[in-house]
């Protein structure tokens, strides 16, 4: 179903990761290939975010490594790992509240735009350019995840599920080669769920690689290529919807063993 | 409330320009003129400091070190060594711009108020240095005989041309900085200070930007101390100490912290409180700004600007 290549985009090696005395993670290891939607799933404190934010720089791992199109990457801080082509949501919605539905993701083009103090306080002629250019850009992203009618609102203005879609466009403006999306559809209701899960499915199809963490079983077994599923900070789990939902041990971590 | 106008701008250009022509006429304020020489000097530094405070989240309370700096630098350089004015100023910009990356770089790449404790060590340094190193900086003496102002012949030598003089250099700080944070770095800067994980998410370098922003403060304070050397011809180490940093985060309180038009209202209603309507409270002074802070801080929180918001909620009320 989608076009699935043999290249590992990300590779995470033996990363572990413990908070003081807390082991949060240990001995994580597994591989998204270029161009599939992944899914990791498990309980509530699993380890789920704390890898996503290991991945994406916001803290390195106590151990292991994380390798991103054959290059190390753990070591390296959240917007240097952004640069390298790697956006993410967050579990809680982050956006700038106090900016408006354009400029959220006229931000998200960050990466894409040198920013030079000097021009942009003497308002160059380039830097015109260079504005104007992020923004049809960016209008462009709005029409393709539907927002577009509401460009000149403040992000904190949109109900929940519109949020979580801009924050999806925020971080499809860096124009990342994988997107990591924290809990896209927590908190939405059945039809707002349903929008999100095609987007997810339409940023696939444009041949970006997807990582998601997810609790909404229906969304994880429908648009996933593969599973891994994480219980109190180990891989429990790995393969694909079927073989995971006939997985004992998975059973076993979301229901509780049979006495 | 982001957008900063073009008709404000205009009108606030043209009540510049025309206010000496004003005071000239009306006896009791003949000599406002030259007070609202010294809040344009302020306006400069708390264009910048602003920017740090409202839009950078960073709190320094060692601005006057780099006012000092810039004053010092045109000072030392023009009497000791006959330099022309103009190179000094920018020399001074320079100095200032360096130290400023020095001082700020190790803190600012930390989270928290580092800043903060940064700047107060080196404010205290500096006015130390101001007062000690008798044969640069004559110590508590100060130095006179700085030459003032000219341009290809022209004398800035009146009030009138020195005030004209500063409010053009206020004008092109406040126009730069309106344009930079309707730009990619305001953007970024205001990204920041709402939410530091996802602008450092979407490729924003944190600490580049509140460096860059400290730096550019600190060389809008160090243009201030030169024209305020320029102008008074005297300068000594007491103008530049612990408690003329704390004004300029007061200024910045008063008039507003999340707007740039707080930045020039602020430092106008106290430079005007210092040089006119306090005279009579001598000693007295400390406490009404510390008055001033506290209530501002209470009743006030987006300052003299955010006043007009709160008169329309009690209408709506």
């Amino acid at each position: 179903m989608n076009f699935v290549g043999e290249e590992n985009i990300l590779e995470v090696n033996r990363v572990a990761m413990t908070f003081g005395g807390l082991m949060a993670l240990s001995n994580i290891s597994f591989q998204v290939k270029r161009g599939m939607i992944k899914a990791i799933i498990g309980p509530n404190g699993a380890g789920k975010t704390t890898l996503f934010n290991i991945i994406t720089g916001s803290f390195p791992p106590t151990e292991g490594s994380v390798m991103f199109k054959g290059l190390p990457i753990e070591h390296l801080k959240a917007h240097k790992i952004a640069k390298r082509g790697i956006s993410r949501t967050f579990q809680t919605v982050e956006l700038f509240g106090n900016m408006t539905v354009l400029e959220n993701v006229m931000l998200g083009c960050h990466t894409r735009v040198r920013s030079s103090f000097l021009s942009s306080g003497f308002q160059l002629p380039q830097f015109r350019r260079k504005e104007a250019q992020v923004k049809e850009s960016a209008m462009k992203i709005l029409k393709f995840i539907g927002l577009v009618d509401k460009f000149n609102h403040p992000a904190d203005s949109l109900p929940l599920g519109e949020q979580k879609i801009l924050e999806i466009g925020r971080a499809l403006a860096s124009e990342p080669e994988l997107i990591c999306l924290d809990e896209p559809a927590s908190g939405l209701n059945e039809t707002e769920t349903y929008v999100a899960s095609s987007l997810i499915r339409a940023i696939n199809a444009k041949g970006i690689t997807v990582l998601l963490v997810e609790h909404d079983m229906k969304v994880i077994m429908n648009i996933s290529d593969e599973i891994a599923v994480l219980n109190y900070g180990q891989k429990i789990a790995e393969g694909s919807p079927q073989e995971i939902q006939n997985n004992c041990r998975v059973i076993e971590a979301y229901l509780g063993s049979e006495t | 409330m982001l957008r900063i106008g073009k008709i404000p701008i205009a009108v606030f250009a043209l009540f510049i320009i025309a206010f000496p022509w004003v005071a000239h006429e009306i006896p009791s304020i003949e000599h406002y003129p030259d007070i609202m020489i010294f809040a344009g000097i302020y306006c400069l530094i708390t264009i910048g400091l602003s920017l740090l405070m409202g839009y950078a989240g960073q709190i320094s309370i060692g601005h006057a070190a780099f006012y000092g700096i810039g004053a010092y630098t045109s000072a030392i350089l023009t009497v000791q060594y006959g330099l022309n004015p103009w190179p000094c100023i920018v020399i001074g910009m320079v100095i200032s711009a360096v130290v400023a990356v020095l001082v700020g770089a190790p803190s600012l790449k930390l989270k928290g108020h580092y800043l903060a404790m940064a700047t107060l060590a080196f404010g205290i340094i500096v006015y130390i240095i101001f007062n000690e190193e008798t044969s640069w900086t004559g110590g508590p003496d100060g130095m006179t005989g700085i030459p003032g102002l000219n341009l290809f012949g022209f004398a800035f030598d009146s009030v009138e041309k020195y005030y004209y003089l500063v409010w053009a250099f206020v004008f092109a700080a406040f126009i730069f900085t309106v344009n930079l944070i309707q730009s990619v770095t305001g953007r970024a800067l205001r990204a920041i200070h709402v939410s530091e994980p996802a602008a450092s998410a979407m490729g924003v370098d944190i600490s580049r930007f509140k460096i860059l922003v400290f730096v550019y403060s600190a060389v809008l304070a160090s243009l201030a101390g030169s024209l305020y050397a320029h102008y008074l011809n005297f300068i000594n180490p007491s103008t530049f100490d612990l408690f003329f940093s704390i004004k300029l985060v007061i200024m910045i309180s008063l008039g507003g912290m999340y707007n740039i038009w707080g930045a020039i209202i602020g430092a106008v209603f106290i430079t005007f409180l210092n040089y006119e309507w306090l005279h009579y409270f001598e000693e007295l002074e400390v406490i009404i700004y510390g008055a001033i802070l506290l209530l501002v801080t209470i009743f006030l929180p987006k300052g003299l600007v955010g006043t007009p918001e709160i008169v329309k909620s009690w209408f709506r009320k």
